[in-house]
């Protein structure tokens, strides 16, 4: 059970919060431009390295906000990081 | 010493005063308040206490703590366990205890015929004898013979377990010397502690040895010690109590055993500390040779517990066997409680023990190990051999204490992914990086001698103060006796010709040596292969004495360092934990509570059968009248529908107030189908997909004003659609200006259906005009009924004429109520999900969870008339393109009518071709009993189903085949014309 410090709220237990996957490019204003497989690429592909990623929690036990972390896929970490997905 | 009684007169931590009955496999006995099960047998004489995992071998007791390998019991009767090791057990009264792995008992033991088929259960037997011949053929023996003890039937009769969060500045794992040092550092500088032992008694390795600490006997320092703690409003101490998992962030999982509160059976704790300190002490090691598991072959140092802390002989005529000098210490114990010391046997050369040179009648045999015990049931000799002359001796024993040296009880350190490294001074591996906020100390971090530990601890416990920000008061340690240097000489196994398989390294899963030069010599020489193909080390007491000896016997066989072998990996939990007591009293209820609408206890007055219907509402199912079977009620409720009039409780539905100047930019991209051109006071039907293109939500939404939108959705999913919204605005669109307010539970709704709706409504006195051509499908009026504030909405899913009367959730019953005092001359049913089930289908409605299954679009529902095409973009919209592009069949949804109206098809069941035992090309998505066809209809999703309809399909169930007949997916009211009226 991991401890993620919430932006608006502090440092609180997993349990608090759920997973949204890894952090991916934001979402293409117009989708069209893109070819089927780049599409897919999009869709389904997702960072998934054995080290730190970023990826997004939201605190939906305590005030819903979605924000981004840093985290060590190995050790179970959690790096610094300043940003959060509304900055 | 009486005859059959290993009790002596006097000392040790017991109380002769305070008889405590017992039972172990069947036989009465009786022991002392502060014995453990062990113990107490032990003082029975009860040197046989188990059998062996695979070949059902005599096993007696060995250790004295957490780390016994052989004898693990189960708990009967209310206090029912699994297995457990023998030593851990408190004596209480009225305990009753089963020895695992034999029946009917130890002695007399039916599977040990097992022993004479053991070259048949070599290393690897699990895989070689899954692939090969057949595993079937040896199943029904192996699972007979191997397990442990069986799971208890029923939960405890009484009491209940419960699960803590807590959080403390320094938690401290060990109330041995260095736990106790350390804690009392850190709790004078007033930072809030958590002391957690899992003996019955603080003081860990003090409780077992005689040590003087200031002059006196140790147990004054570590009462004094333990009084100061529990006087302090900072500490937090947990006795009896296992430390058993390290998890991320600092998280310790304990599990109290014994907790205060007499209702509790056990109580986890999860604990996040700022600082960690590990005091766990170490374990003592076995050493390898033939039959090195008899009973009465123990570890020295659980002699000496047993000895000092018990007051109860392990045995009368005593062989040491050693590679270090701490067992000479215990040599000095036994002499003085009375037991003959036979031979002390040292595989070093040269050893100099400061501690109890032999004298006298001992012999000391030094550069000798013993090769062998004799004797089955019990030792009745060792067998001795010189290194120097190969020379075999035989010594008459019936007790063989073994000391392979110390491992530090590295767990808890190594779990919180803490490095290792091998230290030669000490054969064994020693804490090196910590990847937490902790430190072991004393014993765990390799340092043996009592003042050296006591510096230690006084250290860690200042830094840990300081670390979380507390000032320090001088404080000493007490002195120790001059402690001697620990040494020691590594000896992985005796070296004998006579290595036979029964040589074991891991005595609680019957792991020899044998196996691990068989599995290094099949290839599974990597020391994380050899666990799994041997299984060594994957027993309930994780080889804590024995692991080293394979890692040792590994390196000896490929001649490498045993730095370079390493360890295996350190899991979870540490002893033995009850899953009653990792649960705690999270059930069900107690973590997600049902949700009930104001309506609840109406439902059930009226006789309703409450069902959950998702998202934890409690909704009516049915109203079953007397006499009735439940598909009549279903049908009474359903045609009261179509022919009369209904009402049913739609509160749970979900709700969201959409508002802000962006709000329809939000709805657009949500939704498939067009919404900027709605007008106030209307609503439309939506579908929303998922951005890989599925359905996820269907529901209405209507424009209350300009820029303010209400929502709703299906109930299950309520929570599902807020997370989808929140997070595409949160993360995608932070810049939009638009507010989502979820009001599920503030509005309450009862819904009016059937052709007589608008009858009842005309009676209520209200400001809105119900006439059709004021208040059109799909519209939405605000106004009072009855005085009572109200938004009602003209939407349908049974297909009949129907208003949704929301109010706010304290008017809902007096809502309900007026319009059933109004609805009865008129003959309202009160309808539960059953029936509503059954109107959804007649008409062909989609439902999440039955043609919605996560991999249904709109197309494939026939719903393309949703899709829009105007708008540029929406969730999902790429996605579906990509998937319509490849033209491949799709399941589509289709009705089915069975050949016999009578026979209903199973919801669920597989529609294969031609009724073949083939893989499947659809399912059935619901079928029901119709009332408006008087017939079985059923949903199904079917491969290239709209291309198929008036053919032939055919339903596969067990044993049987139902011809159906394809049809168009709806049974009444094709053009919709009954609800728009
Ligand atoms: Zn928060």
């Amino acid at each position: 059970m991991l401890e993620i410090t919430c932006p608006f709220c502090g440092p609180r237990s997993e349990t608090e919060y759920i997973n949204g996957g890894p952090s991916k490019v934001n979402r293409a204003e117009s989708p069209d431009g893109f070819t089927d497989s780049e599409w897919v690429d999009y869709l389904i592909l997702a960072p998934n390295p054995l080290g730190p990623v970023k990826e997004e929690w939201c605190h939906i036990m305590g005030c819903s906000l979605w924000f981004t972390i840093t985290r060590d896929t190995v050790t179970h970490e959690i790096l610094p990081s300043p940003e959060t997905s509304n900055e | 010493m009486s005859k059959g009684s290993r009790r002596l007169k006097t000392g040790g931590e017991i109380d002769r005063s305070q008889i405590i009955n017992f039972e172990f496999n069947g036989t009465q006995y009786q022991g002392c308040q502060g014995d453990s099960l062990a113990s107490a047998l032990m003082a029975n004489n009860v040197s046989l206490t188990a059998r062996s995992f695979k070949y059902h071998r005599p096993r007696g007791i060995m250790g004295a703590n957490s780390e016994e390998p052989a004898s693990y019991v189960e708990l009967l009767g209310d206090a029912a366990s699994g297995s457990q090791p023998i030593t851990t057990i408190v004596l209480r009264e009225g305990l009753r205890a089963k020895a695992v792995n034999c029946w009917p008992t130890p002695s007399f033991d039916l599977m040990s015929v097992n022993q004479l088929i053991k070259n048949f259960i070599p290393a690897g037997f699990y895989y070689k004898t899954l692939m090969w011949p057949n595993w079937h053929f040896f199943e029904p023996h192996i699972r007979r013979i191997a397990g442990l003890a069986k799971a208890p039937e029923r939960a405890p009769m009484s009491g209940q377990y419960e699960s803590r969060y807590w959080f403390c500045d320094v938690l401290i794992v060990g109330a041995g010397p260095a736990g106790l040092m350390a804690a009392l550092t850190v709790a004078r500088s007033g930072a809030r502690i958590v002391l957690v032992d899992d003996g019955s008694l603080p003081g860990g390795d003090l409780l077992n040895t005689k040590e003087l600490l200031n002059g006196q006997p140790s147990k004054i320092w570590v009462n004094n010690v333990i009084d100061e703690l529990d006087n302090l409003k900072n500490v937090l101490r947990l006795q009896e109590s296992s430390a058993w998992a390290y998890r991320e962030q600092n998280l310790v999982i304990v599990t109290e055993r014994h907790p205060a509160p007499k209702q509790l059976i056990q109580r986890t704790w999860r604990i996040r500390a700022r600082r960690v300190i590990i005091a766990s002490g170490a374990i003592e090691r076995t050493l390898v040779f033939k039959n090195n598991d008899r009973p009465g072959v123990m570890l020295a140092s659980a002699v000496q517990a047993y000895i000092n802390r018990y007051a109860t002989l392990p045995g009368k005529r005593a062989v040491i066997f050693t590679n270090n000098d701490s067992a000479y210490q215990v040599a000095e114990d036994m002499i003085a409680a009375g037991i003959e010391i036979a031979a002390i046997v040292d595989c070093r050369k040269d050893p100099a023990p400061t501690h109890a040179s032999p004298t006298g009648d001992i012999v000391h045999k030094t550069n000798h190990v013993v090769t062998k015990v004799v004797g089955r049931r019990r030792v009745r000799a060792v067998n001795l051999r010189s290194n120097a002359t190969g020379d075999i001796k035989t010594i008459a024993c019936d007790l063989l204490c073994v000391s392979g040296g110390w491992n530090p009880t590295v767990h808890l350190f190594s779990q919180a992914r803490g490095s290792l490294r091998y230290e030669d001074s000490l054969s064994t591996f020693v804490p090196d990086t910590a990847a937490q906020a902790n430190v072991c100390i004393g014993a765990a971090a390799g340092k043996f001698g009592l003042q050296e530990i006591f510096a230690d601890a006084l250290e860690a416990g200042h830094r840990a103060a300081i670390d979380c920000g507390f000032k320090i008061l001088e404080l000493s340690a007490p002195i120790a006796q001059t402690s001697a240097p620990y040494s020691i000489e590594a000896l992985w196994h005796s070296n004998s010709d006579d290595l036979s398989a029964s040589s074991f390294v891991d005595i609680q899963n019957d792991v020899t040596l044998h196996d691990v030069h068989l599995a290094i010599r099949e290839g599974f020489g990597a020391i994380e292969h050899v666990k799994r193909y041997t299984t060594g080390g994957m027993g309930i007491d994780q080889g804590k004495t024995g692991n080293i000896n394979i890692i040792g016997a590994v390196a000896n066989q490929m001649n490498v360092a045993l730095a370079e072998i390493g360890t295996t990996t350190y899991r979870s939990p540490f002893v033995p934990i009850e899953l009653g007591a990792i649960a705690g009293g999270r059930e069900d209820s107690a973590v997600l509570p049902y949700r009930h609408t104001p309506i609840t206890q109406w439902h059930k007055d009226y006789g309703a059968t409450m069902y959950e219907s998702g998202a934890h509402w409690r909704r009516p199912g049915y109203y079953a009248k007397v006499g009735e079977s439940l598909q009549q009620t279903i049908n009474r409720e359903a045609l009261a529908t179509r022919e009369n009039l209904a009402i049913y409780d739609g509160s749970p539905l979900g709700k969201f107030e959409i508002s802000g100047q962006d709000a329809i930019k939000l709805i657009e991209m949500l939704y498939t189908n067009q919404f900027s051109n709605l007008k106030v006071g209307m609503g439309r039907y939506g579908v929303m997909l998922t951005e890989d293109g599925r359905i996820l939500d269907d529901g209405v939404t209507f424009k209350l004003h300009d820029d303010h939108y209400l929502m709703s959705t299906s109930t299950a999913n309520a929570q599902t659609v807020y997370r989808h919204i929140q997070r595409f605005l949160q993360i995608e669109r932070p810049e939009w200006r638009v507010w989502i307010t979820p009001l599920t539970t503030q509005w309450s709704n009862a819904t009016l259906c059937g052709p007589k709706a608008r009858q009842v409504l005309s009676q209520l006195n209200s400001d809105i005009d119900f006439s059709s051509h004021a208040f059109p499908f799909m519209g939405l009026r605000e106004g009072t009924i009855e005085g009572i504030k109200t938004r009602v909405c003209r939407v349908s899913f049974t297909g009949e004429l129907s208003f949704e009367i929301n109010v706010r959730s304290r008017d809902a019953l007096k809502l309900w109520e007026r319009l059933f005092e109004i609805g009865k001359p008129l003959d309202l049913v009160p309808i539960g999900s059953e029936a509503n089930h059954v109107l959804r289908v007649e008409k062909g409605f989609l439902s999440l969870g039955h043609e919605v299954d996560g991999t249904a679009d709109p197309y494939d529902l026939g719903m393309s008339w949703v899709m829009s095409k105007q708008k540029a973009d929406y969730i999902g919209k790429r996605a579906v393109k990509v998937r319509r592009g490849q033209n491949r069949a799709r399941r589509e949804l289709v009705g089915l009518l069975t050949d016999d109206p009578y026979r209903l098809v199973t919801e669920g069941a597989p529609l294969t071709p031609d009724g073949k035992l083939e893989a499947s090309e659809g399912f059935v998505t619901a079928s029901v009993w119709s009332v408006a066809r008087s017939r079985s209809v059923a949903l199904a999703l079917l491969a290239d189903g709209r291309n198929r309809i008036g053919q032939k399909a055919y339903v596969r169930i067990k044993n049987d085949v139902i011809p159906v007949t394809i049809t168009q997916p709806c049974f009444y009211d094709a053009d919709s014309e009954l609800m728009r009226s």
